[in-house]
């Protein structure tokens, strides 16, 4: 019987102490498969959250069930381990009661979109400053091998031995769809990539969604090949980088141009019919409106397309717990204090002798 | 009625269509008559109440006395009735109905605590209610949420306990039903919570707008699991107020989800309530851990001398801690699958729900000490219940009224005074729950049943006639 909660010495007391990477370490050995994206992933967690300005005790980590959800068990921070889909409406109401805390919730691709859709719209919806990463592996891997609304269409699993007849979602297309106003992909072999994307999620202030591509090696291994194999890599992720063109491919010769004509996205090569960097589509994610984004994020799995990664979408609205915490404040600069007695009397009263 | 209301005010200069939203007012003169009420209260409120609409006030005044003045005159009524005051304890009064109380209630502990109460649910008939009161309450600490399903309301209820909250959510039959996994979750993890159902007629959809008491069963067993739970139920509008604050006063002494139980009948039923006067309701406390509590460490799960667990919340430095729905460590609250761990937190958990009985107060007898029969209800009954005991006690009938506020656990009295009559008669509005369960935590009790499950009240003069029946 273990008798270590894995916690490490508390930081010295004081203003916003300096963190390393192992304080955020609960010092509990993982119990992902060999070879699991998870490993990178938390690996990527613990060496931004030194940098994010907030207080260990402040930040919280609250997950779904599946194999990512192990995932606050191994953070030095407090942390719940929920129900099945269901992790956001427990940060909904932590992040509503405590809006000083920074939440984050960590899911799966079934957790998130299957039993979780509902809460998971929801909580995009009302833009509640919740930081919501979802490691999609395009299987369910903790029951061993079935398929997931991620999955491709055809994907043979042990539910669908002849090929699973449905669409899959398109994560960020379905985020943004329903509001949210920070909707981001990255992988878990492209550390770098996933550090950066991870700082804009915990600067951002409402709903955060990050996709992380997972390889799974036991159930789904090579999911992600055609998008991280050093051969396709170039050609196969399109960097979306604030400011920038949408160039890819090698040495950027390839561009992505929105035709007015068609009104659609097409891939351009940079020389060829004229086509120079000022016909490319510069990335803007501080656009109000999503359309672009949308357009972008349907771009993944589309055949003669790269997959984007990086930051769809980044705008700034008041979000649902700025808001609520408005109406208390000024419901309470209104009224004031009151004793039990008079508050129970604020309604039609008479004596009785 | 129409008729009469049109020639009331004919040359008013009213629409017909106005003239027609008046004919309640005749209505209710003829009840005021019929009553025999002084006129002079309901005048003064019509007037308050369409002040803004002088020429609608003064034609619903004059309807009023119409149907006052239709009531004397007419022959249709062989008879008026007159209802002395009740005695009342002499204090200052409002109206409330079960539903307000209860809101009333868990605003107070806010208030009394001055901690945060975090209510978040989702609307359904009979309970919307106090979901809407609440929400009008931020200035006294109360923070409500309307989540986009009951398993969120209830999910969002959970969180903010963790984060130290005292928590809420309020639902009717169908969404208890669905909160199931998640009342298992704020079990294992012994979190702060109370869950109110105020119970309809079901199964399933059933009748939204019709009283039963019929979700007993669900309360005491109906999470997967070995999962026991303390219920408390109210048994009346004025009643909801106190049980509300006695649930989270529980929930939170002992760190454990409380579910409590009204009714529709209580829920949109009102009655006087005497304003409790500043220092009669007492605040409880509510601490949090802020140290370690083991070798420097925090174990989340090591209890005190009552099972009771320290509650640290996030925002304590040192004390960082998951918690989650997997079985977990006696001592370390680490995830363990351990057997011998599980059969002992499996029995520490329902122990410590045991343990709640210190604070049940022992079951009171209306009536004398022994007898020929005791009457037993629970919930929104105790009222023609209690009716029915003072009938058949005038009729020099030997019998006795026990009503249980405390469904789980049961009073320690209970068995002794069940077992201080020839027999035992269980009124309810269900097909015999608590009969059911009286009959098999006490062995050798058999109840007799009096079942009415027709979406309304139990009649008084039914059970009467009932008890008669069985003394022969």
């Amino acid at each position: 019987m273990s008798q270590s909660n894995g916690q490490n010495t508390t930081p010295a007391a004081g203003a916003t102490p300096t963190y390393t990477k192992k304080d955020f370490e609960s010092g509990v050995d993982p119990r992902w498969c060999p070879g699991c994206g998870d490993f990178s992933i938390i690996n990527q967690v613990q060496k931004a959250l030194p940098g994010v300005g907030v207080a260990r005790e402040n930040i919280v980590f609250i997950s779904g069930i599946g194999c990512s959800s192990r995932f606050p068990y191994y953070m030095n921070n407090y942390g719940m381990h929920t129900l099945h889909g269901r992790a956001p409406s427990f940060a909904s109401g932590l992040k509503i009661s405590r809006p000083e805390l920074q939440v984050w919730v960590v899911t799966g691709d079934g957790d998130a979109l299957a039993i979780g859709g509902n809460h998971f719209i929801h909580t995009m919806r009302r833009n509640l400053d919740i930081k919501l990463l979802m490691f999609n592996n395009r299987i369910y891997g903790l029951t061993k091998g079935q398929v997931s609304p991620t999955s491709e269409l055809g994907k043979k699993t042990k539910t669908t031995p002849h090929g699973s007849p449905d669409y899959p979602f398109n994560a960020p297309a379905l985020a943004l769809g329903a509001g949210a106003t920070f909707v981001a992909r990255s992988v878990d072999i492209e550390g770098a990539h996933m550090a950066g994307v991870l700082k804009s999620a915990a600067e951002h202030k409402g709903s955060v969604f990050v996709e992380i591509f997972q390889n799974c090696p036991v159930f789904n291994d090579g999911a992600y090949l055609f998008l991280t194999e050093k051969a396709v890599k170039a050609d196969a992720q399109l960097r979306m980088e604030a400011g920038k063109p949408l160039l890819f491919g090698k040495d950027n010769k390839k561009g992505i141009r929105f035709n007015t004509q068609t009104a659609e996205l097409e891939v351009v090569t940079l020389g060829e019919n004229g086509v120079t960097e000022k016909d490319v589509l510069v990335h803007d994610p501080h656009r109000q409106d999503p359309t672009i984004a949308f357009m972008l994020a349907n771009l993944s799995d589309r055949a003669g397309f790269p997959t984007p990664i990086g930051i769809f979408r980044d705008v700034r609205k008041p979000t649902a717990d700025e808001m609520t915490w408005d109406m208390i404040k000024a419901a309470k600069a209104k009224k004031g204090e009151t004793s039990v007695r008079k508050f129970l009397s604020d309604a039609e009263t008479w004596q009785v002798k | 009625m129409n008729k009469l209301t049109e020639a009331a005010l004919a040359g008013s200069g009213l629409s017909s269509k106005e003239i027609s939203r008046c004919k309640n007012y005749f209505a209710l003169g003829i009840m005021y008559w019929l009553y025999s009420r002084p006129t002079d209260y309901q005048v003064e409120n019509i007037k308050a109440k369409f002040a803004k609409k002088p020429d609608i006030a003064e034609a619903n005044i004059k309807v009023f006395r119409a149907g006052h003045a239709f009531g004397e005159t007419s022959e249709i009524f062989h008879q008026q009735y007159f209802v002395p005051a009740a005695k009342l304890e002499p204090g200052t009064y409002r109206n409330v109905t079960g539903n307000q109380a209860t809101a009333l209630g868990f605003a107070t502990v806010a208030k009394l605590t001055g901690r945060q109460v975090f209510l978040g649910s989702y609307p359904i008939t009979p309970a919307t209610e106090i979901l809407q009161e609440m929400s009008y309450f931020k200035d006294h600490g109360v923070v409500t949420f309307q989540a986009e399903d009951e398993i969120a309301g209830i999910g969002s209820a959970i969180g903010a306990a963790f984060g130290g909250a005292i928590a809420c959510t309020t639902t009717s039959g169908p969404g208890l039903a669905l909160k199931s996994e998640m009342i298992g979750l704020a079990l294992i993890t012994e979190l702060p919570l109370v869950i109110v159902n105020v119970q309809r007629g079901g199964p399933s959809t059933g009748m939204p707008t019709k009283t039963e008491q019929a979700d007993l069963f669900i309360a005491l067993f109906g999470r997967h699991g070995e999962a026991p739970l303390p219920v408390i139920a109210a048994r009346s509008p004025s009643d909801c107020y106190y049980t509300a604050i006695e649930a989270m006063k529980i929930a939170v002494k002992w760190m454990t989800p409380v579910i409590m139980l009204t009714d529709g009948y209580l829920g949109f039923g009102s009655e006087p309530f005497r304003i409790p006067e500043d220092g009669t309701v007492k605040a409880f406390d509510v601490k949090y851990q802020t140290t370690p509590n083991y070798n420097g460490q925090y174990m989340p799960y090591l209890r005190n001398e009552k099972l009771i667990r320290p509650w640290a919340i996030p925002g304590t430095a040192g004390l960082e801690h998951r918690v989650g729905g997997l079985e977990k460590d006696s001592l370390s609250g680490m995830v363990s699958y351990d057997g011998m761990n599980h059969e002992k937190m499996v029995k520490t958990r329902a122990q410590k729900v045991a343990n709640v009985v210190e604070d049940v107060p022992d079951v009171e007898l209306d009536g004398p000490a022994t007898g020929d029969l005791l009457l037993v209800s629970w919930g929104g009954t105790y009222g023609s219940v209690k009716s029915a005991t003072d009938q058949l006690r005038a009729q020099g009938k030997k019998v006795a009224h026990a009503h249980l506020r405390w469904l789980n656990p049961m009073p320690k009295n209970l068995g002794q005074v069940l077992r201080s009559f020839k027999k035992v008669l269980v009124p309810e509005v269900n097909n015999g729950q608590l009969a059911f369960y009286l009959r098999g935590s006490f062995p050798g009790i058999d109840p007799l049943q009096f079942n009415r499950i027709n979406g309304k009240a139990i009649k008084v003069s039914e059970l009467v006639a009932k008890v008669n029946e069985i003394l022969g």
